[in-house]
């Protein structure tokens, strides 16, 4: 089951650029939670504080209280755990390209030390299946490499990829926004059915999938978190004019 | 970046819609002075009206239809859209409100020195105001002004309902008068309907500015 994410005065540094300032907010459990906002805005920087990949640029650095239900994740757990917890998705899909489907899916597994092949098996699967890629590709699970999919079916690879640790949040930064309309209705629907069981965070660029996909929604401007209210509220009625002017298409 | 082609096609929207709202304030103004007048050929101006109000409602809805399709928009911009939509079907009943009351003046014409125990014309003034305060509401975005517009229905209503009273009243004492006094219930009837409309071009006009749906008496806060 996915849980919450509370988030208290959160800055975050690139070498001496304050990129996210003093940012607090609630991601509830098994909700998906979009963050909008123009370029440089500070959106990806904060998930990317909310599984210490962050700290993996070495000018950048973060302060402030990361909690993950009752875990903070900046004190009481190592960089590593905390990624295996928080599993993440990027813009650009990514498979290993030399690796098999089948090895793509169980890499973060065996960097984990599962070895038996019945385990493997069987968690390779239901992660596609999650992903809704089984159908396609489990005929040629060892025999075609990550590589050789379509961008859209190694999207959803990189997602099977990252539910095959069992992770508890699925931090996703823009996943559709390579993708043809017909791969990204595919990534918005598995993002439905994937918050029964996991925290989802999307940043995106495309304020129709925010407004499909989430039930939250924040706007992130100039490294500050404007409003975080229901999706609904922000796409009809936001309380913040500068939140109007950017998803009316008046600045950004 | 200003998404300026939309904004223009937004201007167009709301110039289209003002447009056909001249012609439905035109249409309850000829009809009301029809009443004043016994003018029947005014009457069979508004019935003339009636298509080129009906041929511009279809072409609104269309307009918008096209925007909340190819634009998406948002928030505030959304919000101006659907109350355009919902203005212009208001309009397009007053518009029918009007060729209802040139259509009972028709037959009252036939009836003369007619003497009646209800101010029609200080009905169809009020009535008539409060489209007009609702639609420069509309015209300015101006919420405070709507929201003045919402007191002026009650004493439109307190008048349709005096009118009631008297009228029936005088059915009873006078009945070879009933045919004009039925007509004229149904035309104080056809005014306080105007005002309804008025009300929810004003209600509108509330919810694109402020957000706020305040229709049928309820305010946001109550939920």
């Amino acid at each position: 089951m996915g849980v919450g994410i509370r988030v208290e005065n959160l800055n975050a540094w690139y070498g001496p650029t304050h990129t996210l300032k003093d940012v607090s907010l609630h991601i509830p459990a098994n909700r998906a939670t979009a963050l909008i906002g123009p370029s440089g805005c500070g959106k990806s920087t904060f998930v990317r504080c909310l599984n210490r990949m962050h700290e993996t640029n070495p000018t950048a650095r973060a302060e402030g209280t990361v909690m993950m239900g009752d875990l903070d994740i900046y004190k009481d757990a190592a960089p590593v755990e905390i990624r295996r917890r928080i599993g993440m998705v990027f813009q650009r899909p990514n498979p290993f390209p030399t690796m098999s489907i089948y090895d793509n899916v169980a890499s973060g597994l065996k960097l984990n030390g599962f070895s038996k092949r019945r385990v493997l098996d069987e968690i390779v699967e239901r992660s596609l299946k999650q992903a809704a890629l089984w159908e396609e590709v489990k005929d040629d699970l060892k025999k075609k490499s990550g590589a050789s999919l379509s961008g859209g079916q190694q999207q959803r690879l990189c997602i099977a990829r990252a539910l095959a640790v069992d992770p508890e949040v699925l931090l996703m930064d823009e996943p559709a926004s390579a993708l043809d309309p017909v791969s990204t209705s595919k990534i918005e629907d598995l993002i439905f059915q994937l918050k029964s069981q996991y925290t989802i965070v999307i940043v995106t660029h495309n304020m129709q999938q925010a407004a499909r996909v989430a039930e939250n929604t924040g706007f992130f401007l100039t490294g500050k978190l404007v409003e975080f209210a229901p999706t609904h509220k922000i796409f009809t009625m936001p309380s913040d004019k500068r939140t109007e002017d950017y998803i009316t298409g008046r600045f950004g | 970046m200003m998404r300026i082609n939309f904004q223009q096609k937004l201007d167009e929207l709301k110039e289209r819609l003002l447009v056909m709202a001249g012609l439905v304030e035109q249409a309850i103004q000829r009809a009301t002075e029809a009443y004043s007048t016994r003018d029947t050929e005014l009457c069979e101006l508004v019935k003339l009206s009636e298509p080129a109000i009906n041929r511009m409602e279809r072409e609104i809805d269309q307009a918008a239809l096209d925007l909340l399709a190819m634009e998406q928009p948002m928030a505030v911009d959304l919000r101006f859209i659907i109350a355009v939509i919902r203005i212009n079907a208001d309009l397009e009943r007053v518009g029918d409100q009007a060729v209802g009351i040139a259509g009972r003046v028709k037959d009252l014409g036939m009836f003369a020195n007619l003497d009646i125990p209800v101010d029609i014309p200080k009905l169809a003034s009020l009535s008539q105001a409060m489209v007009r305060k609702a639609l420069q509401a509309f015209i300015e975005g101006d919420a405070d002004l709507a929201q003045s517009v919402l007191t002026l229905d009650d004493q439109v209503d307190e008048m349709n309902r005096e009118a009631f009273r008297s009228l029936g009243e005088l059915i009873k004492t006078k009945p070879e008068m009933s045919s004009q006094a039925l007509n004229a219930l149904i035309i104080s009837r056809n005014l306080e309907r105007v005002g309804d409309h008025a009300t929810n071009i004003a209600e509108d006009v509330i919810f694109w500015v402020r957000g706020a749906d305040v229709r049928h008496g309820w305010a946001p806060e109550e939920d």
